[in-house]
């Protein structure tokens, strides 16, 4: 048996994802700003793609800009406003739990001379609204909070955090990293006053190097690539039509079932815990049951580098990922796992298991089972 | 699925010829077809002379594979000549030729069908120009005259063509003894033409030194090592212990990376890779913690001459140097040392880590090298492992393993798994 648990990671296509995109590739491959025949078929796919992702937003169609994904997606959100409002202020705010996408950007600007206040978590994962609060100013353009987190799984008080933003300073516009979060959550902006939100196809079965950036039409963002002026010039270069295709079929199939697919998810995570939590010495962190998404389980197995473990459920072809990207050579533990002051000697003993639509039962109990017969195991060899 | 058969499924049948394009941007180039091939230290090797030329002219084949066009390598009147016989990308040509042992120099040559002597006068005068702009420099024909019926002798075309250079280049002048530029004039079926000698490696032709077995950790040290030996015209073999799940496959990966930028120099690399987990861990399970390193590195050179001896290496090779880690201090080397019959070679022993380093950017492994995955002999390394260990108590603590090592060994051995490189 196969087991992939590394769908925070990335996902597996669906087959009519796949499918859909081989035909715009090889069939329909015109360039959408072509005046021909060839260009309208190209644009009717472009079209498609705006129309199912506006209505699973329940957003308008022109407030949807193709990227490359989420990166590409939030680089613009946070960039994009920056270059837009700074003569409105200087101050953005985001936590200190964010993707390395929104982070390394809010450095970027820090770089060039934007304050950024980086909220704290508490241990669970969770900003506190008071901390939020306290940091809008008058000079604030921009909060930037992350729907789910990558490593652990928290939800954040998106809603709520998009009222007190607009109470506090009805300028300050409020961005969201939904790269986690959509697929798994309805998520309505306009209902949780968020101005922008990043998302990416391949976390929903979709393609790789494909994503979206829904901005409210009121938020003033500058582009920050420039060219040919394609999507009204917020985006420029030739849209990637079968991508494009991809990621909408992807959210259509994913919202299709969405319900049903979350009530079996949860109920999936709520038993891999319970069996988890019989094993000696290891520790889930994170929030428990709906405050926390449904396709995230971080572990914390004492005694065992998470590297090993991770090769060792390999070697019986359970796939998941290290808590925290790191080796003997260049310890980088996690800002995540830091900031909800997980022990120092857990940081390297961090392991994220994440599930899909695809995850069956059976595997979850195959990797109980090998879990429960190799970490005793792998305990008795360490480092001295 | 290693990285190369990920790769060859999804590649398009029809791959461009990217590199044709190159070339014209290296119009001043297009004239030389010919390479001069001079070999310094094989030139003495008496009877054998022709075993060593026939392995270069190998070798230099074999280089000349990965290069776009098509090239003929012959051996006439005593030279090495690479003929390029279709359009070809000088620049990667020249850099292949730098890569191999045995080769001094490489001396781009013009070739000329011959036209008379007048015409012969003009093409020298015109291939002065264009490969020395500045013409404030002294220099010397050397003609050869292998075609004895050409109207004038050797004496005669160097002073000669000396005056017509002359009168060409007022600002060029002769002198014999120590010319900038040496200007070769060959007449044979054809005339050749050439002055310029690029430096080459140095060293003989992998082949004629027999083979060894390299152990090849994914350090900065091993691959230079390799590199050294074979550049004495010794063939290279190499083996890699990994310790999965402790070791990645990344680390296995890289450690075929490293083998394959040391193969552009010694040619094809039939690289071991031994599991070494269950014997490390047997030995974890049965030896004091701070000998763990120095008895598994007994294991390794055990398990390296033990492939060697099967597949005709004469010798190991290991990046050690004196003194830069625990397990390389003059004990434990005469620790591991013991346990092999096969001579072991140690080419960088007086290297300093600079001077290692030095080498190994020069032969592009160092970037690989410096990637951070852990190797077997990292992972459980103890705190303080033992510096000077003592043979007999070393010798005395294996005893402990009698049981099942042989066993674990033999194994290991049965599971080798093989991978050749180039």
């Amino acid at each position: 048996m196969k087991v992939y648990l590394d769908n925070s990671a990335t996902t597996r296509c669906f087959d009519e994802v796949a499918q859909l995109m081989m035909q715009v590739m090889c069939r329909d491959y015109g360039n959408p700003s072509s005046l021909h025949h060839k260009g309208v078929e190209a644009e009717h796919y472009i079209r498609y793609a705006l129309e199912t992702l506006a209505k699973i937003l329940k957003v308008n169609e022109k407030e949807i800009i193709f990227t490359s994904g989420g990166t590409e997606a939030d680089n613009i959100a946070i960039i994009g406003t920056a270059m837009a409002n700074h003569r409105m202020g200087r101050h953005l705010i985001t936590t200190q739990i964010e993707h390395p996408a929104v982070i390394q950007t809010m450095r970027y600007l820090e770089d060039q001379g934007f304050r950024v206040t980086y909220l704290p978590v508490d241990g669970q994962g969770r900003i506190r609204l008071e901390d939020l609060q306290k940091a809008i100013c008058k000079e604030t353009i921009l909060v930037s909070i992350m729907h789910t987190n990558n490593e652990i799984g928290t939800l954040q008080p998106i809603a709520e955090a998009g009222e007190l933003i607009k109470k506090m300073n009805p300028m300050t516009a409020f961005h969201v990293d939904a790269v986690q979060g959509f697929g798994k959550f309805r998520i309505y902006p306009s209902r949780m006053k968020i101005d922008l939100l990043s998302v990416s196809a391949h976390k929903i079965h979709g393609p790789k190097g494909v994503g979206f950036l829904y901005k409210n039409e009121k938020c003033k963002v500058s582009p920050i690539i420039y060219g040919g002026g394609q999507q009204k010039g917020m985006r420029s270069g030739t849209e990637n039509v079968p991508g494009i295709a991809g990621l909408a079929k992807a959210s259509e199939l994913i919202y299709q079932n969405l319900d049903a697919d979350m009530e079996r998810l949860y109920a999936l995570r709520e038993m891999f815990i319970q069996g988890v939590s019989q094993i000696e010495d290891v520790k889930v962190n994170g929030c428990m049951g709906d405050e926390s998404a449904s396709h995230i389980v971080s572990l914390s197995v004492r005694g065992v580098r998470s590297e090993v473990l991770l090769h060792a459920l390999e070697d019986r072809d359970i796939y998941v990922s290290a808590g925290s990207a790191c080796s003997s050579n260049k310890p980088q533990p996690s800002a995540t796992l830091k900031a909800i002051g997980i022990e120092k000697d857990l940081l390297e003993s961090t392991i994220r298991f994440s599930f899909s639509v695809f995850t069956t039962k059976e595997e979850i109990q195959y990797t109980l089972q090998t879990l429960n017969e190799m970490i005793p195991e792998l305990r008795r060899y360490k480092r001295h | 699925m290693d990285r190369e058969a990920c790769l060859r499924q999804v590649s398009l049948s029809e791959m461009p010829a990217l590199y044709r394009s190159m070339q014209d941007n290296r119009k001043e180039m297009d004239m030389f077809t010919s390479f001069l091939i001079k070999y310094a230290e094989i030139g003495v090797k008496g009877k054998n002379r022709y075993l060593f030329e026939d392995a270069l002219v190998k070798q230099i084949r074999h280089a000349l594979k990965k290069c776009d066009g098509e090239f003929q390598v012959r051996k006439t009147d005593g030279r090495i000549y690479v003929d390029a016989v279709s359009a070809f990308d000088f620049e990667d040509t020249v850099e292949m030729l730098k890569k191999v042992f045995g080769v001094s120099g490489i001396c781009p040559v013009i070739v000329a069908e011959d036209e008379g002597f007048e015409k012969l006068g003009e093409r020298v005068v015109k291939y002065i120009d264009e490969i020395y702009p500045d013409k404030h420099k002294t220099f010397k024909v050397a003609a050869r005259r292998a075609r004895k019926n050409y109207p004038l002798n050797s004496m005669e075309i160097n002073t000669q063509i000396g005056g017509i250079l002359l009168d060409a280049y007022p600002d060029m002048r002769v002198d014999v003894h120590k010319p900038d530029i040496m200007l070769h004039i060959e007449i044979r079926d054809k005339i050749y033409l050439y002055s310029e000698i690029i430096p080459g490696p140095g060293g003989m032709p992998v082949g004629t030194g027999g083979k060894a077995m390299l152990l090849l950790s994914g350090g900065i040290d091993s691959p230079v090592a390799g590199y050294m030996v074979a550049k004495r015209g010794v063939k290279i073999d190499a083996v890699y212990f990994h310790a999965p799940p402790y070791t990645s496959e990344r680390a296995k990966q890289k450690v075929v990376d490293l083998a394959k930028k040391v193969a552009q120099y010694t040619g094809p690399i039939y690289l071991h890779v031994i599991n070494f987990t269950d014997i490390q861990m047997y030995i974890y399970d049965k030896c004091p913690h701070d000998e763990l390193t120095i008895i598994m590195r007994r294991y390794m050179m055990r398990i390296a001459e033990h492939i060697a001896k099967e597949t005709e290496c004469l010798g190991l090779i290991t990046g050690e140097s004196i003194g830069q880690v625990a397990s390389q201090t003059m004990q434990s080397l005469a620790v591991t040392n013991e346990v092999c019959e096969l001579p072991v070679y140690r080419p960088l022993i007086g290297f300093d880590k600079m001077e290692i380093v030095e080498i190994s950017e020069k032969i592009d492994t160092y970037e690989t090298s410096i990637l951070p995955y852990e190797d077997c002999c990292t992972i459980f390394v103890a705190k303080h492992p033992v510096t000077k260990p003592n043979l007999k108590i070393i010798k005395r603590h294996e005893q402990n393993l009698t049981e099942k090592i042989e066993e674990l060994v033999q194994t290991a051995l049965d599971t080798d798994e093989l991978i050749i490189v180039s």
